[in-house]
């Protein structure tokens, strides 16, 4: 079966800013290489996850997936058309079949909107609906189908007359409005209370059975990625560096800085006893990236070849692994 | 004799709105070298406790009514002049976003340095540094570090300072207010390892505010549920988990699912929390609660004692 | 379900305006403001029915002996003979009826203030926008002009530019309000750069949005409240300086202005002349008229202010 979503080799380096006299002195102009060859696919239907720390490139991934940043190189394919080539005039007519929801439900809805323009929104740009009651329809589903009911009470209400988790549900309606095939759900509940996080999370799963919507689940939280997610990748600082079945990964990870998260994971039982993460020193700079495996400085298994060869990934029994533990074999 | 003992505090924001009830009747207890959680979510009142502990209730909130013995005196009966003796010297507190409150022109040793000279004036300036040193050292940071500046020290070694300059004067309580939030989860597991060792070299005791049930099950010894300004819930950390009994705790720890063992249903609980200017009526989770009779509505679940120091606050449980 | 797109439109948008209109009338400055305002717009408006003459009509000369004081000042001092004053606020030095005049130049010192300051805001918005969105060598060029027009000293450049074009009501708008819009482009801009990184931007273009659209739609909107309350000041500002410029004989010799009742009263000596009359007179509207729109500025940064920092 062809995957929906191929990301080959993505590179996302940010220039860091000059002055005068670096530039008059020829020093090499630096960069934060926050996605530094990212290779991936994403089937129909999957809720494939994106895990890692801060600063591990992973929203910066999903966002140059839907080129809302340009990608530095590295091509991604949505339904075996290259979209990174493409002009935005013949990109936005596949925009419909991708789309996003942010991490922050107060900054991702203009606060002089209402809500009924919010989710109305994508079906004006996209030019989809002419006749208003037909668009005052598809809206007042949208709100159903997240709960927000009565849906009237809510067409006319400002983003700051609802709570927080109302809010994202109102970015879940304008995100599935256009029925994408493809969503990228960027820490879509880590900004709210404990309580609720599970009822939002139903309601994106819900909608994505409904319309059949694949999602690029990206968050920090491995305990949430376990139950959201089909497939999972493991990033750090700009490289995947495990891949493979979610309940796998994690109950044995091969990488290890895997090995070192999933130990760190806090788990809610008291007779569960944390022992000591397999990893050392600090985190690193992102701007001087330690030679080899980047992971090396960190590892405890690490030998002279972590410190001079970058490692690359290898199937280990259907896992993808970047770890010379497996690969110099 | 408990190191301190919290009876029946309420304290009340009086906004221009009314009287905004945080804190409403909270009742614990923290024993020498133990660590108390009080948990809860946005809003429960956990902070606003803290603050009225270590007596730094930003106006308009106001000490209502109630009791905090420590070591066996009423400090709410103490004077400013009085309270800063206990202040830091005997009780220290690491707030919320603590590691952003480190002032970036001080270099970080100075900044410990300055904690130490100002509770105790008398030090030479030469020995606070040492101390500030040592403390470093304590939490795990190079001591050669204390005369970086804030911006080169990581996340985590942020964090991890803040606790050396709360540890300054050697304080026999710790309130920690959500000490690992906003770190990455590797840091976050470093700093709960610093401060599980400073209980046991130091013989710390701790009071420990967040929301993640996960940190609660790790670190505590005894578990407070607050919801809505009250306790719900009060008992060792054991019986919290194996045995929760108030329906919110079941809701709580049912919403953190977990990386270990079976995957258990992911649940969530209707709903949000009140407005605390006018809370429900009776038992304040009764709108949120699947099991909610007509009790509930009317009346005020007490925190009745249900054998073995476990304490609930609900009208199913008799 | 709810039919008929007028409804709609009123629904959707009556709310926020009542909402906006019951807080401002609430704010005390709101109130006082907008207050005296409106008695100024009222008494431009309706000039021709309020004002016993027309000052420019030549017929208006000589009603009454140059300089004589207002009628009232017989209720202090008898002694005045009846013949020697006149009207509520006396003559100037060619007889003619001050109140009249001023009743008439609030048209001009309105009209100016309001066309001036709407120019300044107009070019100053559009440059703001585009330099903040664009960024760029764009930014940095309109952002170099600003620069330049922010040092050269206001009121000097302004003479020489109204010497040189002549003295014509047009041309002094023209002036202020080409020399005004810097810093109303300099805060927009720096507004539209906090804007355009909000998640809300980056979903309209997710969602397919082009520049244009996201300009209008989206930074426009939450850029607004700023633009209303330095309104406020910038028409106060207009008026102030077209005042200046008519007292130092640039304004237009066709039209009375409070600023040109002022340059007559001191060409024609009137405070050595001791005639209180033609001096207070102007110089007070031009306070209150000033005064007004700074309160109106200050109840609307009080409202809006909240909703600038644009989060909850």
């Amino acid at each position: 079966m062809k995957p929906l979503i191929k990301v080959v080799e993505l590179k996302k380096w940010f220039p860091l800013r000059r002055g005068i006299i670096d530039a008059l002195l020829g020093r090499k102009q630096l960069y934060v290489k926050a996605v530094d060859g990212v290779s991936f696919e994403i089937n129909s239907r999957e809720v494939f996850g994106l895990a890692g720390e801060s600063g591990c490139g992973k929203t910066t991934t999903g966002r140059c997936i839907l080129r809302l940043i340009e990608p530095t190189s590295g091509k991604v394919f949505f339904e075996e058309k290259d979209i990174t080539s493409m002009s935005y005039g013949e990109l936005k007519p596949l925009r419909k079949n991708m789309q996003i929801i942010f991490q922050d439900p107060y900054e991702s809805l203009n606060p002089r909107m209402n809500i009924y323009d919010i989710i109305a929104e994508p079906l004006r740009v996209q030019g989809l609906v002419e006749d208003p009651d037909e668009e005052e329809e598809m809206v007042y589903r949208a709100l159903e189908e997240v709960e927000l009911t009565p849906p009237e009470e809510f067409f006319y209400r400002f983003p700051h007359e609802l709570s927080g988790g109302q809010r994202q549900r109102v970015a879940i309606a304008r995100a599935f409005i256009l029925k994408p095939k493809f969503i990228v759900a960027d820490e879509p509940v880590s900004m709210l209370d404990v309580s609720i996080r599970s009822e939002i999370l139903k309601i994106m799963l819900r909608e994505r059975e409904r319309y059949g919507t694949a999602i690029l689940f990206i968050t920090h939280d491995l305990s949430l990625a376990r139950h959201m997610c089909e497939r999972i990748a493991i990033m750090y600082l700009g490289k995947i560096v495990e891949m493979g079945e979610t309940e796998k990964v994690i109950q044995e990870p091969l990488h290890p800085y895997t090995q070192a998260l999933i130990a760190a994971v806090p788990v809610p039982d008291p007779t569960y006893r944390r022992g000591k993460i397999p990893i050392k020193g600090e985190v690193p700079n992102p701007i001087n990236l330690p030679p080899g495996c980047r992971f090396h400085p960190r590892c405890i298994y690490a030998k002279e070849i972590c410190r001079k060869e970058e490692p690359k990934l290898v199937n280990v029994g259907g896992r993808l692994v970047a770890c010379h533990l497996y690969s110099s074999k | 004799m408990p190191l301190l003992e919290v009876k029946n505090l309420k304290t009340y924001y009086y906004t221009l709105r009314g009287p905004v009830k945080a804190v409403d009747g909270v009742n614990f207890e923290v024993d020498v070298g133990e660590v108390v959680g009080l948990a809860g979510e946005s809003g429960c009142g956990k902070t606003t406790t803290a603050l009225s502990i270590i007596r730094l209730l930003p106006p308009p909130g106001k000490i209502v009514d109630g009791e905090i013995l420590f070591e066996g005196k009423n400090i709410l009966k103490l004077d400013e002049e009085e309270i800063r003796h206990i202040r830091w010297k005997k009780i220290a507190m690491i707030f919320q976003g603590a590691m952003n409150a480190l002032n970036p022109v001080m270099r970080v040793g100075d900044q410990i340095a300055e904690a130490i000279l100002a509770h105790e004036p008398n030090t030479d300036k030469r020995e606070a540094w040492e101390r500030a040193e040592k403390l470093l050292q304590l939490v795990g940071i190079d001591p050669s570090r204390a005369k970086d500046y804030p911006h080169e020290f990581s996340g985590g070694m942020k964090q991890r300072a803040m606790i050396a300059m709360a540890l300054a004067c050697n304080p026999k309580l710790l309130i920690a207010d959500e000490p690992a939030t906003a770190l990455d989860v590797i840091v976050q597991a470093q700093v709960l390892d610093v401060m599980r060792s400073l209980k046991e070299k130091l013989g710390l005791s701790m009071i420990l505010i967040t929301h993640d049930l996960s940190i609660i099950a790790e670190m505590c010894d005894k578990v407070a549920i607050m919801y809505a300004g009250k306790i719900v819930e009060y008992a060792d950390v054991y019986s919290i988990f194996k045995n929760p009994k108030h329906p919110y705790t079941e809701g709580l720890i049912g919403a953190f699912p977990s990386i270990k063992g079976p995957k258990k249903p992911f649940i969530s609980i209707p709903g949000s929390p009140p407005n605390l200017l006018n809370p429900p009526s009776g038992c304040r989770f009764h709108p949120r609660c699947k099991y909610a009779m007509d009790k509930c509505r009317r009346e005020e679940p007490e925190l009745i004692n249900i054998g073995g120091k476990h304490y609930v606050a609900c009208h199913l449980v008799r | 379900m709810l039919r008929g797109r007028v409804r709609r439109f009123k629904r959707r948008y009556s709310r926020s305006i009542g909402e906006f209109l019951r807080t401002f009338l609430r704010n005390k400055f709101g109130i006082v403001g907008s207050s005296i305002l409106i008695v100024f717009v009222l008494t431009a408006i309706f000039a021709p029915y309020i004002a016993p003459y027309d000052p420019t009509d030549v017929n208006s000369i000589g009603v009454a002996p140059p300089f004589s004081p207002p009628s009232w000042v017989k209720i202090f001092d008898n002694s005045i003979p009846k013949d020697k004053v006149f009207g509520l606020l006396g003559t100037d030095e060619l007889g003619r009826d001050i109140f009249s005049q001023i009743i008439y130049g609030t048209r001009v010192s309105l009209l100016i203030g309001f066309a001036a300051a709407f120019i300044s805001i107009f070019i100053g918005t559009i440059i703001g926008l585009v330099s903040g969105y664009y960024g760029g060598v764009i930014d940095e060029a309109l952002m170099r002009i600003t620069d330049i027009l922010l040092i050269i000293p206001g009121l000097p450049l302004m003479i020489v530019l109204a010497a040189v074009l002549g003295s014509s009501i047009m041309n002094l708008i023209f002036v202020i309000g080409i020399t005004s819009w810097p810093s109303i482009a300099r805060i927009i801009r720096s507004q539209v750069l906090t804007v355009k990184e909000m998640k809300f931007v980056e979903v309209a273009r997710a969602v397919g949005a082009g520049d244009g659209y996201i300009i209008f739609r989206h930074i426009l909107p939450n850029v607004s409240p700023l633009i209303y309350v330095n309104a406020a000041i910038n028409i106060a500002n207009a008026i102030l300086i077209e005042a200046g410029l008519s007292f130092l004989g640039l304004g237009d010799p066709n039209y009375i202005s409070w600023g040109t009742m002022l340059f007559f009263a001191d060409q024609y000596q009137a405070l050595i002349k001791l005639a209180w009359w033609y001096v207070f007179p102007p110089g007070l509207c031009i306070l209150l008229v000033v005064l007004s729109f700074i309160f109106i500025g200050h109840a609307l940064d009080e409202i809006l202010n909240p909703r600038l920092r644009l989060r909850r």
